[in-house]
């Protein structure tokens, strides 16, 4: 059975996220044809830098996801700082300041759970380089929604722990390094 | 019949849920963002070592001493003092001059939880000498947040981030000048809830009350829905008087309100707007 076409992709990552994120975002063309939602945990302090970064890198469009705004295609929303990123079943964006999740705001967890919701096995989850756990209950929940999954291979990630716990929790996740994760996704974005 | 996805079947759950919430006892979840309330619910499912969500409507249906508790995982809100320390400095610098020519002010902390803003918002108002003349009202749905706002005690370990929001929002005092350290516990000083009322009122479901010229509500309406936002949004346009002023949290917009014209941007980076003259 052919699988459902992809309607959104999530990624999350952590420590060595920036260096990761920087190998994956700016290499796609800019007729990629999907949403794209990260967390990517900073200090709280250090606020949103992330999308203006991006921004000017990207062949899409970067922006800090807002509250209540509609998913669009081909763009790349940034969880805020200090705010976890959710998708609401009307695929709109939804943030909230509830309690860190897995000490982390935002957490990968709290945009996976929701996005897997919203988008059952249209979704595609990438747990990318990091120094905890966030993000494996995340993947198992995409998962289980019947998403594709993909992890960052723990050898080559600058750290493993993050990567490995999803394995863990997601078994079925397909292990890639950064480049082959980039050929997936070109392929994924292509209308 | 047609397979239905486990997630499908609670978000049934939630639906009916949250009309047992409302019918048995008048709070109103229902038109709260779908997302954050089902995490909410999940954990607080979790918590009470419950099989379902349909097994914690059961209990809370028959037992009213389940409210209060699912109340506590419903409306939890974290938050500190001088959160996001910009916000206050546009108030002090930008809000407060304007606020300088009334007689009398009043202030509406509308979702004040367990009152961080609001005392935030008392020592910001003595520091620039408004306090004597100003009226604060704080107001929640959930009766612990409000008796522990009115309280005004917090673990000491929270203390040194308010001290440093303090300062960076040009704090013009020390905080601790404004609480009592006791075990393990910083207890603010009683005369800054002088001018406060504490009181229980909806966005949801209550009216106007008063005639305010600062409006304080972040990070509430980001737990409604869009229907529900344009509610709490028009309460707000109907309170203020004119030139009156509002802030809401530093990701809400009104952008996606139908009461958007009845604004103004005034600090658009601090997300504060001001009432245009009807």
């Amino acid at each position: 059975m052919k699988p459902p076409p992809a309607r959104a992709v999530v990624m999350g990552a952590s420590a060595g996220g920036v260096q990761a994120l920087l190998a994956l975002l700016p290499s796609l063309p800019a007729d990629f044809n999907l949403p794209i939602l990260v967390v990517l945990h900073v200090p709280a302090d250090r606020s949103n830098v992330l999308a203006p970064l991006f921004a000017s890198k990207c062949a899409l469009a970067v922006k800090e996801a807002e509250d209540k705004e509609p998913v669009e295609p081909g763009v790349i929303y940034f969880a805020p700082s200090d705010y976890h990123l959710l998708v609401e079943a009307d695929g709109s964006l939804a943030l909230s300041s509830d309690e860190p999740v897995n000490y982390s705001r935002p957490s990968i967890d709290v945009l996976f759970e929701s996005a897997a919701d919203a988008y059952g096995p249209g979704l595609v989850g990438l747990v990318l380089t990091g120094a905890n756990e966030d993000g494996a209950a995340g993947l198992k929940a995409v998962a289980a929604a019947g998403g594709l999954t993909f992890v960052e291979d723990p050898a080559s990630a600058h750290a493993r722990t993050m990567p490995e716990a999803a394995l863990r929790a997601c078994p079925v996740a397909q292990v890639m390094s950064l480049a082959r994760i980039l050929e997936v996704l070109k392929g994924l974005g292509q209308a | 019949m047609s397979p239905v996805a486990p997630h499908e079947v609670e978000d049934i759950e939630i639906q009916l849920l949250l009309e047992a919430l409302f019918q048995r006892y008048h709070y109103d979840f229902r038109h709260y963002a779908r997302a954050s309330i089902k995490r909410r619910l999940l954990q607080a499912r979790t918590h009470f070592g419950l099989q379902s969500l349909t097994a914690l409507q059961e209990r809370v249906l028959h037992d009213p001493e389940m409210l209060p508790r699912l109340l506590g995982f419903l409306t939890v809100q974290v938050s500190e003092m001088f959160r996001d320390p910009a916000y206050f400095r546009a108030l002090r610098e930008q809000v407060l001059p304007h606020l300088r020519t009334y007689p009398s002010l009043k202030v509406w902390i509308a979702g004040c939880s367990a009152g961080e803003e609001v005392y935030s918002l008392a020592i910001l108002f003595r520091e620039e000498g408004l306090f004597e003349r100003t009226m604060f009202y704080a107001t929640d749905i959930n009766p612990d947040a409000l008796r522990a706002a009115e309280a005004g005690v917090y673990s000491l370990d929270r203390i040194r981030k308010f001290t440093e929001n303090h300062q960076k929002s040009g704090g013009r005092t020390s905080l601790s000048d404004y609480y009592t350290a006791n075990y393990g516990r910083a207890v603010f000083d009683k005369s800054l809830r002088a001018n406060v009322v504490f009181s229980d009122h909806s966005l949801v479901s209550d009216a106007v009350f008063g005639e305010m010229q600062l409006i304080s509500c972040r990070n509430v309406m980001i737990y409604f829905d869009r229907p529900l936002q344009d509610r709490a949004v028009g309460l707000f346009k109907d309170s203020l008087a004119r030139g009156g002023f509002l802030g809401i949290g530093s990701k809400e917009s009104l952008r996606f309100s139908r009461h958007v014209g009845a604004f103004a941007d005034f600090v658009p980076e601090e997300k504060i707007y001001r009432r245009r003259e009807p």
